[in-house]
């Protein structure tokens, strides 16, 4: 029999009696993030392939709310830092090293690029659009000719952002259930998929939503072949982290993580969609509801049950 | 230069001493703390075995704290003394997040807490707080480049071990056995 106390005492706001530190807004900011890189993928993607027009929705419709998902999340964040008054110097300096750091300028980078994608298609929200200046109309007309350009940075930056959104969690070796590479990918499939379901709810073109809906059963197949390996991977490393991985495999999170996650956000949806494709006439919202709410699930388990989790000494 | 400390646990009685001394010498905030003793007991009655550890940051060489910093707040100092700039650091948690030890917490005033082996004691030529106040002087502290450092010569005579060194943070805390 082993006990192990700390006779002299320890109870560190946020840390013991188990760590959390990270609250609602981490995980917000991730779901928010992950499905605003979704929808720029597609936006740029779609923009770059010249379907512009096919895919009406993708790229011109739904990337207006992007800049709306990014100020809620960028929000988010600060409410998350303790020392809000020295946020900026996050800027000051590029620590290559930090998954943080990257995020933070990654964020600089896409979050002024959201804005002017939405800026340039304005019009086709609010066709009375008038820019007043003489001096905005040149910009609009500048940048709407660099279009091109503008979708192959953000394209590439908006799976530097999904990807991110994983690599945060997985950087960390003290917290065994994230010490995981597959988090990235993970991360970037949910949040891509996130974005195909946005878009979906945007749509008003049956083939749009049909195609839309083709890429989000091809993105949950995905998902749920690296979620089926990232156990395997667990299963077969250390004690550590087949006990991080046992809070999802019979643990206190196995029900919300296999119902909320698995089944509701992500084979419920599929089946759903199939039945779509199949002439079925299914409510658009549903499915894309049940994956942007499984998507959020994802973030909000992962993020509170790795931080139950640590080394054993 | 590498600084280092050894706790012998078959001398420490658990006492707290060092608890309370880098509490006061550290202006800790009340109910927070640097440091802090651990106690094991193997076996059942009447077989016990006992183990008494004083533990704190481990001014680890491969800090995963310094390495996610997005700031730099976190950095190595003087003989590999992992430091926080308080106003650099923005409190995002990242740090507290990567340390196995959970040796770091978050300080009322928003940035980021931790031992710093009492590096300005040494830069005066004294001992951290906790090594000076131990009763039983079960605590090694000095230089692991000097052969002639008390914490050199402890470890060259006794077996020791570290907290959790497959973390791969290679921990300079000792703890001899």
């Amino acid at each position: 029999m082993r006990e192990e106390i700390i006779v002299s005492g320890r109870n560190n706001y946020l840390i013991d009696p188990h760590l959390h530190i990270w609250h609602w807004q981490i995980p917000l900011y991730l779901f928010l993030g992950g499905m605003a890189a979704g929808i720029l993928f597609f936006a740029a993607y779609f923009t770059l392939r010249g379907k512009e027009d096919k895919y009406h929705a993708a790229t011109k419709i739904a990337p207006h709310i992007v800049p709306i998902l990014l100020v809620i999340g960028l929000f988010a964040l600060l409410l998350d830092l303790k020392h809000k008054l020295y946020f900026w110097r996050l800027y000051t300096t590029i620590r290559l090293e930090s998954p943080m750091s990257w995020g933070a300028w990654v964020l600089m980078l896409v979050t002024p690029l959201s804005f002017i994608w939405s800026a340039i298609h304005i019009k086709e929200i609010f066709p009375k659009w008038d820019w007043k200046f003489d001096i905005l109309k040149d910009i609009e007309a500048f940048l709407t000719k660099q279009k091109k350009a503008i979708a192959w940075v953000m394209g590439i930056s908006s799976i530097i952002l999904g990807v991110y959104t994983g690599i945060l969690f997985s950087a960390f070796n003290a917290r065994p259930l994230w010490n995981t590479s597959i988090l990235g990918p993970l991360f970037l499939a949910s949040g891509l998929s996130a974005g195909a379901a946005v878009i979906m709810l945007f749509s008003k073109k049956h083939k749009e939503r049909n195609m839309f809906a083709k890429i989000d059963i091809g993105i949950i197949v995905v998902e749920l072949f690296l979620i089926i390996h990232m156990f395997m991977g667990f299963l077969a490393s250390t004690q550590v982290q087949i006990n991080a991985a046992e809070l999802f495999l019979g643990g206190p999170w196995t029900a919300p993580f296999w119902i909320f996650v698995v089944i509701l956000g992500m084979i419920v949806p599929v089946i759903l969609e199939v039945l779509e494709l199949k002439k079925f006439k299914i409510p658009v919202v549903i499915p894309a509801g049940l994956v942007l709410f499984g998507s959020l699930m994802l973030r909000f388990l992962i993020a509170s049950a790795g931080q139950e989790r640590r080394w054993l000494y | 230069m590498r600084y280092a400390m050894a706790v012998d646990t078959k001398k420490c009685v658990g006492c707290s001493d060092c608890v309370v001394a880098c509490q006061t010498e550290n202006n800790v905030p009340i109910g927070y703390c640097r440091d802090w003793v651990v106690e094991i007991t193997d076996g059942t009655y009447p077989q016990l075995e006992i183990e008494l550890r004083s533990e704190r940051c481990n001014q680890c060489d491969n800090s995963p704290c310094v390495r996610c910093c997005p700031t730099g707040a976190s950095h190595y100092s003087d003989g590999g003394i992992v430091l926080v700039t308080a106003n650099k650091c923005i409190g995002c948690g990242a740090c507290i997040q990567s340390c196995p030890y959970d040796a770091r917490y978050s300080h009322p005033d928003g940035h980021v807490d931790k031992c710093t082996f009492c590096i300005h004691r040494i830069k005066k030529g004294l001992e951290p707080a906790c090594v000076s106040a131990c009763p039983t002087k079960c605590m090694y502290f000095g230089d692991l480049d000097n052969p002639k450092s008390p914490v050199s010569e402890i470890l060259k005579v006794r077996k020791y071990k570290t907290l959790i060194p497959e973390a791969g943070t290679d921990p300079q805390l000792y703890f001899l056995i």
